[in-house]
């Protein structure tokens, strides 16, 4: 899809109709005009997300407490010591880390396993048309398209223990639990944190299959029904092995961003976690700003986003044997 | 047999309507709780909850721009989040233009590099591009640190790497016979670009400035670094609602509602156009 | 063409320049010095029942100190939740406000970033000298053996604040005065519906004053002399755990306030849900909540014997706010004179008043108005049976760390789970290990 074609620049008279393929020899050709299109972007890119990265990478080397941090440039350097800290997994400081990422993990797998699940369900629901299928889907999209905080303070104000519609709906009205049961704080609070992630993310899953499932052609359908496939045999067939290129984009971006995700646990939580939702977001947040101990939180985040460039490279690259040899 | 081949089995009709039918009572249920609540008497919103308020008032309505200067957090976020949009796509469209139409070394870089940062997390590099700002601000004068400019940029480079990547992929569909006919009619690629692609590509354009919006709208970390009293957005602004000594759930709930409706208004308006979008855009 | 091109170019740039400037609301000065000797930047913490009220407070003082100076003050009233947060990005940044407000019991810590102003003995005498401060208020202003980082600006302490009614109801004639005598009252209180005592369980801050009292009591510091932090020493586990305990034990808290956060227990005590309550300086609070000062009785935190003192007969914390000028302002000598105007003597009175606190300065402090029945039992803790909290630098982490420990051991209290001197223990444990090795 793209032409190999490097084309005249703009400042070129370009009112002489040519062939795109054809080039002239001996014109001099000025081949900036992709770089300038990508220039603005690029320099952004380095200004707020590259430069800093690097900079917080440098300060994981340094030991960057409260006493320095008026002048980052002169806090002592610690060598690895802070990534020692952060991996001796015998220590508090080190298990403590490693429990936040397995917790992490867990989370993520279980919240982006059920997101897609719910979307692609509700997706291949939605396919066909039946009355008031508009009107659904515009309700479905509406966990995704409130904003965090106004979502997640709702189940905020639904997880209360004495006032909340969780307890008075499990205890009060369904008999269900002798009590009511605490659901921010404790270990009940992995659930609640669940929850909240699964109801604003899965309508993004939606939209995305449901894209997917725009491009089947219809006529796969067709033929496979002649061929006497009922529903249940023409989704296993025919669907899921069509959505393939796009469930491996869209798990991998879900998994991305809810791995990362501070604002849902930090709105439900508070700046610090229950032990049993202890996101590794909220923690490094917490080792950071919260015990002004920017050196050790550093080597954090940057052991967060090896794990993270690892897991994305893995998974690429079991991926890719199945895609065809696209541009990026 | 009056079914054709196609008509699924009534057990799958079944299934589906259960199935959709929880679905939406998952939904519906916390949107209820918020439209309820920010219509109720604070009593009921203090005691054990009740389904249906005990008597409906639009006090809560009244309050929450007093309780807070909810007005100015309001403008700020929209300034915030409308700048950060449009710089967004501008920038995008130029970016994935140039990544979609032509072949350059160092393309396959750029891509991945952009890509990647998505892994980042916010954390590692709040601080630095913090620090960064302040001392841009103090070498060159340009207020970045505590302003909304600052927080607009980091917002745009937020959204870029996902907004390039899906126009990549929906600027790769609209067909290059148009940018051809474009060209022999004598525009240079720029023209080319803004007369035909763009107009082509509008509804990835607007799936993408959805998703930009979003995003900037609803952002809670950086802005609680990078803001101060004057700039102050929604997302860290409606903090102040529980900092009080009494919760009034009613007008935290009012207030949510009121900040999202913008938002939701806007996506379920839009969304014809973010379906269609995302579907040239993420399939490929 | 050549105009789209530039048009092209020029549509970045005017959009990033948009961006970038036509927006501001920074600021880009920094360093101290006295370029802006017309406006001050003032940061108050939240002492009012909310953030209106604060502002409502205020604003007629700063009216004054303009008239007076000719200075404009601009004031932000910033939340608890925010505080710290905001102080560390403004010292981060180099930039911030001019004077704030900050917890006494951080002044340890922030005055090791280096960002505050040290109140030597010539910044003192601008203001009126050292001696016109209570000493147990100056006590928490900064390490010891250093000069103040700030000085003090509102005195507060524990108290029992006990509702009369229901105690009339139950047959109690007199609020304990000994955690035993409270257990017991509280046993008496705790049925129907209602409870003996209230507590902000998920509160950091909260648990640390508690706990570092019990502690106390116990004949223990959390910091050992060498500055160095000891959370699990045998007082300091027993504090923890017989203030956790008045959950799990002797079940006299309700299990919902192990989610408390927001102040709710001084709410249940309002509406009469709670009989007790152990808070600093809360009449303002309540009056506003709508509790009459006839419905409820102050009387001093328990002791564990005897009646309060120094020593192990401690029952509160020196709590209080301080008064800082950033070091990189750039009015020192407007600020100077500010902290001038907020300390003197007719601010002093104004502002305790409004707030329910005591005035840390002598001479306002012997007001008559402070004189009052609730003000006594607060004026007399401060001055006999209040001590401060640790002043060591990594004071605020200390709190963070504790603080949410106890937070774990409440929700595991109200869940029902047991807790015990080993489980305590070892939260603690944990704790102390999050300090930053010294």
């Amino acid at each position: 899809m793209t032409t190999t074609v490097e084309r005249a620049g703009p400042k070129e008279r370009s009112g002489a109709p040519r062939t795109p393929r054809a080039r002239r020899p001996g014109r001099i050709r000025r081949v900036g005009l992709p770089y300038l299109l990508l220039l603005p972007a690029l320099l952004l890119e380095l200004l707020v997300h590259l430069v800093p990265m690097v900079i917080g990478a440098v300060m994981s080397f340094k030991e960057l407490t409260q006493f320095y941090i008026r002048d980052w440039g002169s806090a002592p350097w610690s060598g690895l010591d802070n990534y020692r800290v952060s991996v001796d997994f015998d220590a508090p400081v080190g298990e403590a880390l490693l429990h936040s990422f397995l917790v992490t993990v867990g989370f993520t797998l279980l919240s982006v396993g059920l997101c897609w699940l719910i979307g692609t369900a509700a997706a291949i629901c939605m396919q066909d048309t039946f009355r008031g299928r508009g009107l659904l889907r515009a309700l479905f999209l509406v966990p995704y398209a409130l904003p965090v905080y106004a979502a997640v303070i709702t189940w905020v104000f639904m997880f209360q223990h004495d006032n909340g519609l969780v307890n008075h709906v499990l205890h009060d009205q369904l008999h269900l639990t002798d009590k009511p049961s605490f659901w921010l704080i404790g270990d009940n609070s992995f659930w609640a944190l669940l929850t909240v992630s699964v109801w604003k993310g899965w309508p993004f899953a939606f939209l995305i299959v449901m894209a997917g499932l725009q491009n089947i052609p219809g006529e796969l359908y067709e033929a496979a029904a002649l061929d006497g496939a009922g529903v249940w045999q023409r989704i296993r067939r025919i669907t899921l092995p069509s959505l393939r290129p796009v469930n491996q984009v869209l798990l991998l971006v879900l998994f991305l961003w809810t791995f990362n995700d501070f604002n849902t646990p930090y709105v439900l939580f508070g700046r610090t976690a229950p032990e049993a939702a202890d996101l590794v977001s909220v923690h490094i947040y917490q080792a950071s700003f919260v015990t002004w101990n920017f050196g050790t939180g550093s080597a954090m985040s940057v052991l967060l986003l090896l794990f993270l460039l690892v897991v994305t490279g893995v998974y690429l690259a079991l991926t890719s044997r199945g895609r065809r040899p696209a541009d990026a | 047999m009056p079914k054709s081949p196609m008509a699924p089995p009534s057990s799958f009709l079944w299934t589906r309507r259960v199935f959709l039918t929880l679905l939406t009572g998952f939904v519906l249920v916390p949107v209820y709780v918020m439209v309820s609540s920010s219509l109720k008497p604070l009593a009921d919103v203090t005691g054990a909850f009740r389904w249906l308020p005990s008597g409906l008032t639009l006090r809560p309505y009244v309050d929450i721009w007093s309780t807070i200067p909810l007005a100015r957090y309001f403008v700020n976020s929209l300034i915030v989040a409308g700048a950060a949009t449009v710089c967004s796509v501008v920038i995008a469209v130029f970016a994935a233009y140039a990544v979609s139409r032509y072949d350059f070394r160092g393309k396959r870089v750029f891509t991945v590099t952009v890509l990647s940062t998505q892994m980042f997390p916010g954390i590692l590099f709040l601080l630095p591009l913090f620090l960064l700002y302040v001392n841009i601000g103090n070498a060159t004068g340009i207020a970045l640190f505590g302003s909304r400019g600052g927080l607009i940029l980091t917002y745009l480079t937020f959204s870029l790497p996902f907004s390039i990547w899906m126009l990549i992929g929906y600027l790769d569909s609209v067909p290059r016979d148009l940018d051809e006919a474009a060209l022999v009619d004598g525009c240079g690629p720029l023209g080319a670009l803004f007369r035909v692609v763009v107009p082509a590509a509008i509804p990835g354009i607007v799936a993408v400035a959805v998703y930009a919006f979003m995003t900037a709208w609803g952002e809670v970390l950086f802005a609680s670094v990078m803001t101060n009293d004057t700039t102050r957005t929604l997302a860290v602004g409606l903090q102040g609602y529980s900092t009080l000594n009494n919760v009034y759930w009613n007008q935290i709930m009012a207030a949510s509602l009121v900040v999202s409706v913008p938002v939701v208004a806007g996506f379920l308006l839009l969304q014809r156009y973010l379906v269609a979008g995302l579907t040239a855009g993420a399939v490929k | 063409m050549r105009r789209f091109r530039a048009a092209a170019a020029g549509a970045v740039t005017v959009s990033l320049l948009t961006a970038v400037t036509a927006c501001g609301g920074g600021s880009s000065t920094g360093g101290g010095s006295d370029d802006s000797p017309k406006t001050l930047t003032y940061w108050a913490s939240n002492q009012g029942a909310s953030i209106e009220v604060d502002k409502k407070v205020l604003q007629p003082e700063l009216d004054k100190f303009e008239k007076r100076t000719g200075i404009k003050v601009k004031l932000e009233v910033v939340p608890w939740s925010d505080l710290l947060n905001r102080i560390l990005t403004a010292t981060t940044a180099g930039q911030g406000p001019d004077v704030l407000n900050i917890g006494n019991t951080w002044s340890a810590s922030l005055q090791a970033t280096g960002a505050l102003l040290p109140w030597d003995a010539k910044n003192l005498v601008a203001i009126g000298g050292r001696d016109r401060f209570v000493d147990s208020a100056l006590g928490s202003t900064g390490a010891e053996g250093k000069d103040p980082a700030a000085v003090p600006l509102y005195s507060m302490a524990y108290a029992l604040y006990y509702n009369k009614k229901m105690f009339a109801e139950a047959g109690i004639a007199k609020p304990p005065a000994t955690w035993a005598e409270l257990v017991a009252d509280g046993k008496k209180l705790s049925k129907g519906g209602k409870w003996g005592l209230g507590t902000e369980g998920s509160n950091p801050s909260e648990n640390i004053h508690h706990a570092f009292v019990f502690a106390k009591q116990y004949g223990a510091d959390f910091f050992a002399a060498d500055g160095k932090p000891d959370f699990t020493g045998e007082g300091a586990v027993a504090g923890v755990k017989q203030y956790v305990d008045l959950m799990a034990t002797n079940k006299v808290i309700a299990p919902g306030n192990a989610e408390y956060a927001q102040n709710q227990s001084v709410s249940d005590f309002a509406k009469g849900k709670t009989a007790m309550l152990l808070w600093q300086s809360a009449s303002a609070n309540l009056t506003s909540q709508g509790m009459s000062e006839d419905d409820y009785g102050i009387a001093p935190v328990p002791v564990q014997s005897g009646t309060p003192g120094t020593g192990a007969q401690v029952n509160s914390m020196v709590a209080g706010i301080n008064l800082a000028v950033f070091k990189n302002t750039d009015n020192l000598d407007g600020a100077r004179k500010f902290v001038k105007f907020m300390t003197g003597d007719e601010e002093q009175k104004v502002l305790n008043t409004a707030y329910s606190s005591i005035p840390p300065v002598k001479a306002a402090q012997a007001d008559a108005s402070f004189n009052t029945a609730a003000n006594a039992v607060l004026k007399d803790t401060l001055a006999q049976s209040a001590a401060a909290l640790p002043q060591v630098a990594d004071e605020s982490q200390f709190e963070t760390a504790v603080g949410t420990a106890i937070k774990g051991l409440f929700a595991d209290a109200a869940a029902g789970r047991p807790v015990t001197t080993d489980s305590v223990e070892a939260a603690l444990e944990k704790a102390q290990q999050q300090m930053p090795a010294a």
